[in-house]
């Protein structure tokens, strides 16, 4: 016996919005694969390619500050530290220097591995390092810690990621898992 | 029983691609993001780093026969190509292109040519084994 399907137009869990994120990456690969943890973790994503092209696109977003395009509205961004032109930490310090962007939480992410660099990185206003390849349990980790932040208070949580990440970069890093069966 | 044969052979050559470490667990991280929705995606980034690796060996070589060697460019374009190979998983190929930015570093340019004989090697034997692995020409 057929069941018949209601098609709901609108099906948007009650206790949540979906988070929009600027993935800012020179790396086409890099950019392809946040992207996709990215949305596989329900966030809409924009992609772009360099720190410029970022900042273009948030001062796009700057000018249309109604309701209807509140689509456009920046939850979070997500840059890659070395890219050529500017890099993740320059186009970090340029948006916690501006009034209308500084409250929006920015993501480093970096293959490297530096003490100095993630110290200088967080000082600057990073809300997380996180070291590249980028996995799945960073970004749920990621996700969690901005919808808190959303209700909490941000520096609150701030100072409590900074000692997490000094503590986390004693720890020895967990095997890789092998060959699935 | 022809298909389950075929199944069989994809697992044991996936799980042996593991075992000699021409791949690691990044590659199983890119194998969860694919879905019904999103089938071929490891497929698209594996042939995607391939094109751009490609890419970047050949602006090595270039980079290699001028002379004196600029190894700051040199060491960029292995932070380039380790990044991506990082990104999907090819173990050896990261391995020899930080075997490649240690000659930089050190400014030993016999060493430079020699290791990026390895990350060519290597690059090329990764290539082969994934396009028998996907059955398609990467």
């Amino acid at each position: 016996m057929d069941t018949m399907n209601v098609c709901c137009n609108q099906i948007t869990p009650s206790n949540s919005k979906e988070l929009h994120v600027l993935a800012v990456d020179d790396s086409n690969i890099d950019r392809k694969v946040i992207e996709r943890l990215l949305k596989i973790s329900s966030f809409k994503v924009t992609v772009v390619d360099s720190g410029s092209r970022a900042l273009q696109y948030l001062g796009l977003e700057q000018e249309s500050n109604s309701t209807h395009f509140d689509d456009l509205k920046v939850n979070l961004i997500i840059t890659d530290y070395s890219m050529p032109g500017m890099t993740g930490f320059e186009l970090l310090k340029k948006i916690k220097n501006s009034s209308t962007l500084k409250q929006i939480p920015v993501v480093i992410m970096s293959s490297e591995n530096i003490l100095t660099r993630i110290d200088r990185c967080l000082e600057e206003g990073a809300e997380d390092y996180l070291l590249k390849p980028v996995k799945l349990s960073d970004v749920t980790r990621l996700k969690d810690s901005i919808l808190k932040t959303e209700t909490t208070g941000i520096d609150q949580l701030q100072s409590c990621r900074i000692k997490r990440k000094r503590n986390d970069d004693w720890l020895p890093q967990p095997a890789p898992k092998f060959a699935r069966l | 029983m022809e298909q389950n044969h075929t199944k069989r052979q994809i697992k044991v050559t996936r799980n042996s691609l593991f075992e000699q470490g021409y791949l690691d667990e990044q590659f199983s991280q890119l194998e969860d993001l694919q879905d019904e929705a999103n089938p071929n995606f490891v497929k698209e980034i594996v042939t995607l780093f391939f094109s751009d690796s490609t890419r970047l060996i050949r602006n090595v070589e270039n980079a290699l026969e001028s002379y004196p060697l600029d190894f700051c460019k040199l060491d960029d374009y292995m932070h380039q190509f380790m990044g991506s190979s990082s990104s999907i998983g090819a173990k050896k190929v990261k391995n020899e292109c930080t075997q490649f930015q240690e000659c930089c570093k050190a400014m030993n340019a016999d060493g430079c040519i020699r290791a990026f004989q390895r990350v060519k090697q290597e690059h090329a034997v990764l290539k082969r084994k994934l396009e028998a692995y996907f059955q398609v020409s990467l």
